[in-house]
């Protein structure tokens, strides 16, 4: 919050304050909405690409209504690098290690070997754990398209 | 130029339209796409996988080799868009 | 002629999605600016995804969302709940969508930064200079 003030402050061309704080009330909300979505796919409509889209879109909304710079500074490159790859890793690894464990490539209730909860919940399970992969890795993608997009690869200023 | 697409698109729009004459009518319960595969997915989903969502079911469980290459996919075209823009700091 | 009109309101989302395909088409095709021929990808996309989730619909079907414990207990009948596969298959598809449009505007970039235009012709001008 501190940071993002100052900011606003040093922002040689002033937009709308009105804009800037709608934008901080809203972003923390988005992003719990974006989790919401992912977390709860079983149940309603959502899953990891939607939830996933909604939690990049929150970044891209402080990138606009600030500056690029703002975003990597809550949201460095580094740590949008690694989610991303951990998302992909995550979803390629759970199905190397059911075919590790003996089953079929992604078929999760082999996972039952490690942990007995029984093969149904591990299906549902499994699911669960593939969705935040992809979760992950759908957020971290579209911040970087934007990212390189916006200030076309230099990472500079942006729009 | 333009009157050449224009006849491409004209001839192709035609043909999709004389294609359309053989699908089923909107909403037909009884249509192609709805008596051959979709049937065991909604029988059996939720019996099989505990998950009441039939397309998270569909998309995570059975599907899950496409998802996951879907995943690569995108993957792929950060990577593809971040080599092809980025330039070295000076 | 009342032949024609009857199967033109039994079937008009077809008829719709092909009239939208035709318009992404001739952009695609015919315009000579790079960004339009992206945009009529788009919109040829666009009505694929459509076309798609309407095979989907059963008339008087619900959303593919059930509840648990009924099912589990008396079954599901098939006719009440919409085809769920074109819906899984979309997701994917507009997912790709997204990543093709975004590497096509990253070439585009690329494309403007190194010959300063985006008209075909003049680029393919400064091609064969």
């Amino acid at each position: 919050m501190k940071r993002l003030q100052e900011r606003a402050q040093n922002r040689p061309t002033g937009e709308s304050p009105i804009i800037r704080m709608a934008v901080r009330v809203m972003i923390p909300f988005i992003q719990l909405f974006g989790l919401y979505v992912i977390v709860h796919g079983h149940y309603s409509p959502g899953g990891g690409f939607q939830g996933g889209v909604i939690l990049g879109a929150s970044f891209i909304l402080m990138a606009l209504a600030f500056d690029l710079k703002t975003t990597t500074d809550y949201f460095s490159e580094k740590a949008n690098a690694i989610l991303g790859n951990a998302g992909a890793l995550i979803f390629t690894g759970l199905g190397a290690l059911t075919a590790i464990l003996g089953g079929l490539w992604l078929d999760y209730s082999a996972l039952d070997r490690i942990i007995p909860l029984g093969p149904i919940e591990w299906r549902s399970m499994g699911i669960f754990l593939v969705e935040v992969g992809v979760g992950l890795a759908v957020m971290s993608i579209m911040v970087s398209l934007y990212w390189d997009l916006a200030s076309g690869g230099d990472m500079d200023e942006g729009l | 130029m333009k009157n050449l697409a224009l006849l491409a698109t004209l001839v192709t729009g035609a043909i999709l339209l004389y294609g359309t004459k053989d699908f089923a009518p909107w909403g037909d319960p009884g249509s192609p796409a709805a008596t051959h595969l979709s049937p065991y997915y909604i029988e059996n989903a939720v019996e099989q996988t505990h998950v009441p969502n039939l397309v998270t079911a569909v998309l995570g469980d059975y599907r899950g080799y496409d998802t996951m290459f879907e995943t690569v996919v995108i993957y792929c075209a950060g990577m593809a868009v971040v080599s092809v823009l980025r330039r070295p700091k000076r | 002629m009342e032949g024609i009109l009857a199967e033109i309101v039994a079937k008009y989302n077809y008829w719709l999605y092909v009239v939208l395909m035709m318009i992404g088409f001739y952009a695609m095709i015919g315009k000579r600016n790079l960004v339009k021929k992206l945009l009529g990808m788009n919109i040829f996309q666009t009505a694929i995804i459509l076309f798609f989730v309407s095979t989907g619909v059963k008339r008087g079907g619900g959303i593919p969302i059930l509840d648990k414990y009924k099912v589990l207990e008396h079954g599901v009948d098939v006719a009440q709940v919409v085809n769920p596969l074109p819906h899984v298959l979309m997701l994917t598809a507009i997912v790709v969508a997204v990543s093709i449009t975004g590497v096509a505007l990253a070439i585009l970039q690329r494309i403007y930064r190194e010959y300063g235009t985006l008209e075909e012709d003049e680029i393919l001008e400064k091609v064969g200079e």
